[in-house]
C-alpha cells in the first residue's frame, strides 16, 4: 500500500510538471496581449510597458515559468489580473460551488443508472427493458443546456419551485445555494446516468450468464441476494472505470451548464479568464483540473481493489 | 423396500434458438432411490447438464423451455412449485455441483461466505455460527489450514480445492440428493480420483443420493449402482452397472464400452472421453424419423430408419431403445 502511494504520488508529480510545461507554452504563445487587453486600445505605449513590467510578462520564457511554479511549490499564492485578489483564494471559492455540484450530478447519476441498469438487464427485450433503453438513447441526444433549459422553464419559471439561476453563496444562504445547485446538478446527472445505465446494463447482463450466478441460484440463494450481491459486485466493476473519468470532467468544471443556471463555478472562472487573459488564474486553474483526474484515478483504484479481490494495490 | 426420491417422468426440454426449437432432452424417465448412486453418461451435449439443470429449476429462460413431463422429488412435482418453495429446495434438499471449478465460485466474495450462505438463508443461522460451521465444512473436505481460509477468494485456490470448497457448499444443509454434474472433468487426472473418494465418502456418512453425471464410464463402475445412457437427447439403455458391463445392449452403448481403453481395467478409474464411435450426432434440430443412433450403427436395418424404437425391457431391471430387440436375427455378430 506504502509502494502504491509513493508511485502514484511520483506520478502525480511527473504528471503536474508536463501540464504545467504545456499550459504554460501553449498560454506564452496564445495571441492577445494581457496589458492590452487591461488597458484598452486606447493605452500609450508607455503605460503598456509599464504594466507589462508589472505584471512580470517582459521576462523570458523561463524567467517567467520559474517565477510561477517557484511561487507554487512555496504555496504562495498569485494574484489575479482581474478580479485582483489571490489567485487560491478565487479558485476556492469557485470549487465551493462546482464540488459539490459535480458530487451532487454523479449522486444522480449513479442513483437513477444502477436500478435501472439492473431492471433492464433482468428485462432484457421485454417492454420495461425497451422503454429505459430508448429514454437512454434520448438522454444521449439532448445537449446538457437543453435539458437545463427545460428544466428551468418547467420547474423555475412554470412551478416556482426554483430560482432559475444564481447562486447565493453557503454562508449566506446554505438551503438556497443547495437548491440553486440541484437543477443543474440533476440535468448533468441525467445526462451521465445515460451512459451508465447502459453499461449496467450490458454488464450484469453478461455477469448474469456467469456459472457463478447459477451457483448462487443453485444454493438456494434470495433473487435479490442473487442480483445485489452476486452479481451486482461483479457487474459493478466496469462501471467504475467510467464513472471515474464522468467525475473527473464534472471536477474540471462543467462550462455550458453554469453559464445557464449563472452558476459562479470553476468552468465559468476558466472561460471569462481565458477572454480576459487573465493568465494566472488559467495556468493555476488547469494545473487543479489535472491533479483532480488524478486522484479521482486514485479513488478509483482504491475502489476497485475493495469491490475485486484479484486486484492488489501496488 | 426402498423409497424412491427422484422420478424424472417423460421430460422434454427445448432450446429456442434461431435455427428451430432443439429438443436437448427428449422424454427422459429414470428414477433413483433413496441413498442410491445413479451413473448419467453419454457424449458431449446429449442433454445430461439440461437434465440435470431441469431438476433445480436452472434451465436458462429464455431460450429454453421445459416442454412436458414431470419430475417427482418424494412425491412433489417440481415443474409445479411455485419459485419460492422450489428456492428453499435449492442447497438444502437437493445440491448440486458444477463441471467447472475456475468459474463456478463467484470471484469477488470470500470463500468462507460463499459456503456459509446457504447455513444463513436456509437454517437462519447468523453469519458467524455459518462462518463457524463452514470452516468445519472445509476442514471436513481436506482443505489445509481451512479455518484460515475463510476469508480467502477463489484466485487464491487450485482447480481441485476449489471444487472441494464447491463439495462442502452444497453439503453444509446435508441434503438429500447430489447433483454432480461432471465434477472431475475439468480437473487433473491425478486429482480426479481423490475428489470421486471424497465424495463418495461424504455421501456414505450421510446416506444421502448421488446422481453422477458423467462421460467416463470408468468412473461410473467406480460409483454407481445402476446406469442411464443418453445418446442425442434420449435415455438410449438403463441398467445395473454388472448388467451394462457384462451384457450391454444397446449398439450405442457397446461402442461405448469398446471405446473404452480396456474393459478389464475398469476398477483402475482410467477411461477417456467417448469419441471413437465413427460418425456424428444429428443435430437435434433435424427431425427424425426413425432411430437417431441409425446413421451411426452396424446393425441399423430399414425399420430402424422408419419408425423410432421405445424403451423395450430387455432384462431385469434393463431397458433399452433399440429394434433389435424385437429382430434379434438383425444383430450382426461380431467381425
Ligand atoms: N443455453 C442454451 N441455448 C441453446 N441450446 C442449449 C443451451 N444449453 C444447452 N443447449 C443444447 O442442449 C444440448 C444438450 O446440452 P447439455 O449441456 O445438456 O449437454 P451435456 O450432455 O451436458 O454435454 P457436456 O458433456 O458437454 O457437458 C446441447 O447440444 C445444446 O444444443
Ligand atoms: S434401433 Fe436399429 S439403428 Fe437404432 S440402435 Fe437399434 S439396431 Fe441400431
Ligand atoms: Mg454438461
Amino acid at each position: 500500500m506504502l509502494r502504491y502511494l509513493s508511485k502514484k504520488l511520483i506520478t502525480l508529480v511527473l504528471l503536474l510538471f508536463l501540464v504545467s510545461i504545456t499550459v504554460f507554452s501553449v498560454l506564452f504563445v496564445l495571441p492577445g496581449d494581457p496589458a492590452q487587453i487591461i488597458l484598452g486600445i486606447n493605452a500609450t505605449p508607455e503605460s503598456l510597458a509599464a504594466l507589462r513590467a508589472d505584471l512580470g510578462l517582459d521576462r523570458s520564457f523561463f524567467g517567467q515559468y520559474f517565477d510561477w511554479i517557484g511561487k507554487l511549490v512555496v504555496g504562495q499564492s498569485h494574484q489575479s489580473i482581474h478580479y485582483k485578489m489571490p489567485v487560491f483564494e478565487l479558485i476556492l471559492s469557485r470549487l465551493a460551488v462546482t464540488g459539490p455540484l459535480a458530487l451532487m450530478a454523479m449522486v444522480f447519476a449513479v442513483i437513477i443508472s444502477i436500478p435501472f441498469g439492473i431492471y433492464a438487464a433482468r428485462h432484457q427485450n421485454q417492454r420495461g427493458d425497451v422503454t429505459v433503453m430508448a429514454f437512454t438513447q434520448l438522454g444521449l441526444a439532448t445537449p446538457e443546456f437543453w435539458l437545463g433549459i427545460l428544466l428551468v422553464l418547467f420547474f423555475s419559471v412554470e412551478l416556482n419551485w426554483f430560482a432559475a439561476g444564481g447562486f447565493p453563496g453557503w454562508n449566506a444562504n446554505a438551503w438556497g445555494s443547495l437548491k440553486a445547485l440541484l437543477l443543474p446538478a440533476f440535468a448533468l446527472g441525467v445526462i451521465r446516468a445515460s451512459i451508465l445505465t447502459r453499461l449496467t446494463r450490458s454488464s450484469m447482463l453478461e455477469v448474469l450468464r456467469e456459472d457463478y450466478v447459477r451457483t448462487a441460484r443453485a444454493k438456494g440463494l434470495r433473487e435479490r441476494t442473487v442480483v445485489y450481491v452476486h452479481a451486482l459486485r461483479n457487474a459493478l466493476i466496469p462501471v467504475l472505470t467510467i464513472m471515474g473519468l464522468q467525475l473527473g470532467q464534472l471536477l474540471a468544471g462543467a462550462i455550458i451548464i453554469e453559464n445557464v443556471f449563472f452558476l459562479p463555478g470553476l468552468g465559468r472562472l476558466v472561460f471569462t479568464s481565458i477572454g480576459m487573459r487573465d493568465l494566472p488564474v488559467v495556468r493555476d486553474i488547469v494545473l487543479l483540473m489535472a491533479t483532480a483526474v488524478v486522484f479521482v484515478n486514485f479513488v478509483v483504484d482504491l475502489a476497485y481493489a475493495y469491490v475485486d479481490p484479484r486486484i492488489k494495490l501496488r | 423396500m426402498t423409497a424412491c426420491l427422484l422420478s424424472i417422468e417423460e421430460l422434454s426440454v427445448g432450446f429456442h434458438t434461431p435455427e428451430g426449437t432443439a429438443r436437448a432432452v427428449d422424454r427422459v424417465s429414470f428414477s433413483l432411490d433413496k441413498g442410491e448412486t445413479l451413473g448419467v453418461v453419454g457424449e458431449s451435449g446429449c442433454g445430461k447438464s439440461v437434465t440435470s439443470l431441469s431438476i433445480l429449476g436452472l434451465i436458462p429462460s429464455p431460450p429454453g423451455t421445459i416442454e412436458s413431463g414431470c419430475i417427482r422429488f418424494e412425491g412433489r412435482n417440481l415443474l409445479e412449485l411455485d419459485p419460492e418453495a422450489l428456492r428453499r429446495l435449492r442447497g438444502r434438499e437437493i445440491s448440486m455441483i458444477f463441471q467447472e471449478p475456475m468459474t463456478s465460485l463467484n470471484p469477488v466474495i470470500a470463500i468462507g461466505r460463499q459456503v456459509a450462505e446457504p447455513l444463513m438463508v436456509h437454517h437462519g443461522l447468523s453469519r458467524s455460527a455459518a462462518l463457524a460451521q463452514a470452516g468445519e465444512w472445509l476442514d471436513r473436505v481436506k482443505i489445509p489450514a481451512a479455518r484460515r481460509r475463510l476469508e480467502d477468494y477463489p484466485h487464491q485456490l487450485s482447480g481441485g480445492m476449489r471444487q472441494r470448497v464447491m463439495i462442502a457448499m452444497a453439503m453444509v444443509c446435508r441434503p438429500k440428493l447430489l447433483i454432480a454434474d461432471e465434477p472431475t472433468t475439468a480437473l487433473d487426472v491425478s486429482i480426479q480420483a481423490q475428489i470421486l473418494s471424497l465424495m463418495l465418502d461424504l455421501k456414505n456418512e450421510m446416506g444421502m443420493s448421488l446422481l453422477l453425471i458423467t462421460h467416463n464410464l470408468g468412473v461410473v463402475a467406480q460409483t454407481a449402482a445402476r446406469v442411464v445412457v443418453m445418446y442425442a437427447g434420449q435415455v438410449v439403455e438403463e441398467a445395473s452397472v454388472v448388467d451394462l458391463f457384462d451384457r450391454p445392449f444397446h449398439p450405442y452403448t457397446q461402442g461405448l464400452l469398446r471405446s473404452m481403453p480396456q474393459l478389464g481395467a475398469r476398477r483402475s478409474g482410467g477411461g477417456k472421453r467417448l469419441k471413437e464411435i465413427p460418425g456424428i450426432v444429428p443435430a437435434i434440430t433435424e427431425t427424425i424419423a426413425g432411430c437417431r443412433f441409425a446413421p451411426r450403427c452396424r446393425h441399423a436395418f430399414d425399420h430402424c430408419r422408419a419408425k423410432a424404437p421405445d424403451l423395450f425391457s430387455v432384462g431385469v431391471g434393463q431397458r433399452a431403445r433399440c429394434w433389435l430387440k424385437h429382430f434379434p436375427e438383425r444383430r450382426r455378430s461380431d467381425a
